[in-house]
């Protein structure tokens, strides 16, 4: 009977078209930079042994970790207090953190661009006050694509925070309160626990993201604030270094999935709720 | 949880979404001023740089390829997403576990390494139309959203409710029809406007998949930016936050905000 195969009938258009179109190039992309007829890694000792392309390498993981911690102490600050208010406020306040995630990256990046700028509305702003005599740029530094970064990955680790304090268990608070512990120490002791695994997800996307991102250091960081992505688009459609681009790609994605990787083995041993 | 919140936590909180709500209220502030260059507060009150954008034959293309993209790759990804989701909860023993893994892949993979990828292997070594490329590859950007959320739906349908009907002599398609589907009717929504919107602001996947006349919207405010400073692309990225919220008022209508909060 056509029973047994059913499942896997119904599930091949979707896997066939993943297998097709993006195992398979990913796959090639990566196998074409060990086809250099200089030695099997020799489009790796090339990045590694230039300075300018280990340092995009390194300024992009400072960025990315920047983004990824600020963005943890402010997205579980802020989740907390969202997880808390009553019925109607929480409701406004997640909706005003979907907006800006629906918003698109290119929108957002360019609201900052417009913020930063010489001319732009914080200059204006400091000039007005008195706090600087002329307009400075704050653009085109590694400061300014951290503070793009953090603005565009709060909502999203706003919300995924919330859903996991929301789903810590009511009586497991209550349990801590009656029990004598000040909030302080339910704080610490029980919320911040149980929050662990949710905050590793939080991070990993963030993370992935801000490593691999394009728009945003591009828009205000400009060729001053190279990271991989940049450098990955300038080496392939600039100086048609396909190789070279492929080099990085390769690095971009052993580091994504390792990170994904790891994270998510330490975080399933962290969690307190599964044993 | 019970317990009061300290009052220097509820400032912090009041600033970060002031930090959050800022940018883009400067940006509609800008997107109507009367000056050639970006400012706010806006000077004088003009709507001529929306005029602006449908005056530059590169904007009004962009915005029917984006548009066009995001409609057929929905379509596609559902086409292909419903059926795969549904095999999933449907016939979860019978498949093996890594299967659905694969589906979480496109998000895994760094959207512009795949981007890459397919300009390579699709669009240049298969030299396919970029059109093509670019829908094969928001297709497979939109199908995890597509997976996983119809996935979810599922998981709380009773397929008893199925085999009750079948068993009564309704047709295995038929029945998909008329007694699954409706039931999993949200998911089908969240997951469609889910995969639109994705579509629609994409920007890594889309990098690489620009040719002579074919671009996205997001691609061309990249492009225009570096060259001009002007409030069209206030008035543009207007636009597309009026997207958003037609958006979030059909998520209302249809499944209530209420939705948006899980």
């Amino acid at each position: 009977m056509k029973k047994r195969y059913a499942g896997w009938i119904l599930a091949s258009p979707a896997t066939i078209a993943i297998g097709l179109f993006l195992i398979l190039p990913v796959a090639a992309t990566i196998a074409s930079t060990f086809g250099d007829e200089k030695g099997l890694l020799a489009p790796y000792y090339a990045f590694f042994n230039s300075g300018f392309r280990r340092g995009v390498l390194w300024r992009t993981l400072e960025i990315s970790l920047a983004t990824t911690a600020i963005s943890l102490v402010v997205g579980f600050l802020t989740a907390y207090v969202v997880a808390k208010s009553p019925g109607r406020l929480k409701s406004i306040l997640i909706i005003a953190a979907v907006f800006p995630l629906l918003t698109g990256v290119v929108v957002r990046s360019f609201a900052f661009l417009i913020l930063l700028g010489k001319n732009g509305i914080l200059n204006n702003f400091l000039v007005g006050v008195g706090i600087t005599d002329q307009p400075f740029s704050m653009l085109y530094t590694q400061g300014a694509v951290i503070a793009a970064m953090v603005y565009l990955f709060v909502p999203l680790m706003i919300l995924t925070l919330v859903g996991v304090l929301e789903n810590i268990p009511e009586d497991v608070v209550q349990a801590s309160a009656s029990l004598g512990a000040s909030p302080a120490a339910t704080f610490r002791q029980v919320i911040f626990p149980l929050a662990v695994p949710g905050l590793i997800v939080g991070a990993v996307l963030v993370f992935t993201g801000s490593f691999t991102s394009y728009a945003t250091p591009q828009l205000v960081g400009g060729e001053r604030q190279m990271v991989m992505g940049t450098l990955m688009y300038q080496r392939a459609m600039v100086s048609f270094d396909w190789v070279g681009a492929s080099t990085i790609a390769a690095i971009m994605v052993v580091i994504t999935i390792s990170v994904v990787l790891a994270m998510s083995r330490i975080a399933r041993r962290l969690n307190p709720m599964a044993t | 949880m019970t317990t009061r919140t300290h009052p220097l936590l509820i400032l912090f909180t009041v600033l970060v979404y002031i930090f959050l709500a800022g940018p883009l209220i400067i940006v509609f502030g800008a997107s109507v001023s009367d000056t050639t260059y970006l400012t706010f507060p806006p000077q004088g009150l003009s709507l001529r740089w929306f005029e602006n954008i449908f005056e530059i034959s590169a904007f009004r293309r962009t915005i029917v390829t984006s548009l066009e993209l995001a409609f057929l790759a929905t379509g596609l990804a559902l086409l292909i997403g419903i059926p795969a989701a549904y095999a999933l909860n449907r016939y979860r023993i019978q498949l093996p576990t890594w299967l659905s893994t694969v589906f979480v892949l496109p998000i895994l993979v760094p959207e512009i390494v795949f981007g890459f990828s397919l300009l390579k292997s699709v669009a240049v070594g298969a030299s396919a139309p970029i059109f093509l490329a670019l829908l094969i590859g928001h297709t497979l950007i939109v199908l995890p959203y597509c997976v996983r959320v119809i996935s979810a739906s599922l998981a709380s349908f009773d397929f008893s409710v199925e085999e009750a009907a079948i068993s009564l002599g309704s047709p295995p398609v038929k029945t998909f029809f008329t007694i699954v589907l409706p039931n999993v009717r949200s998911g089908v929504i969240a997951a469609f406007i889910l995969a639109f919107i994705t579509s629609i602001n994409d920007v890594s996947t889309s990098l690489f998949l620009t040719g002579p006349g074919v671009s996205t919207l997001p691609i061309q405010i990249l492009a225009h930016v570096e060259q001009f400073f002007d409030p069209t692309i206030a008035s543009v990225s207007v636009l597309l936050m009026l997207l958003t919220i037609m958006v979030m008022a059909i998520v209302e209508r249809t499944l209530g905000l209420t939705f948006l909060a899980k």
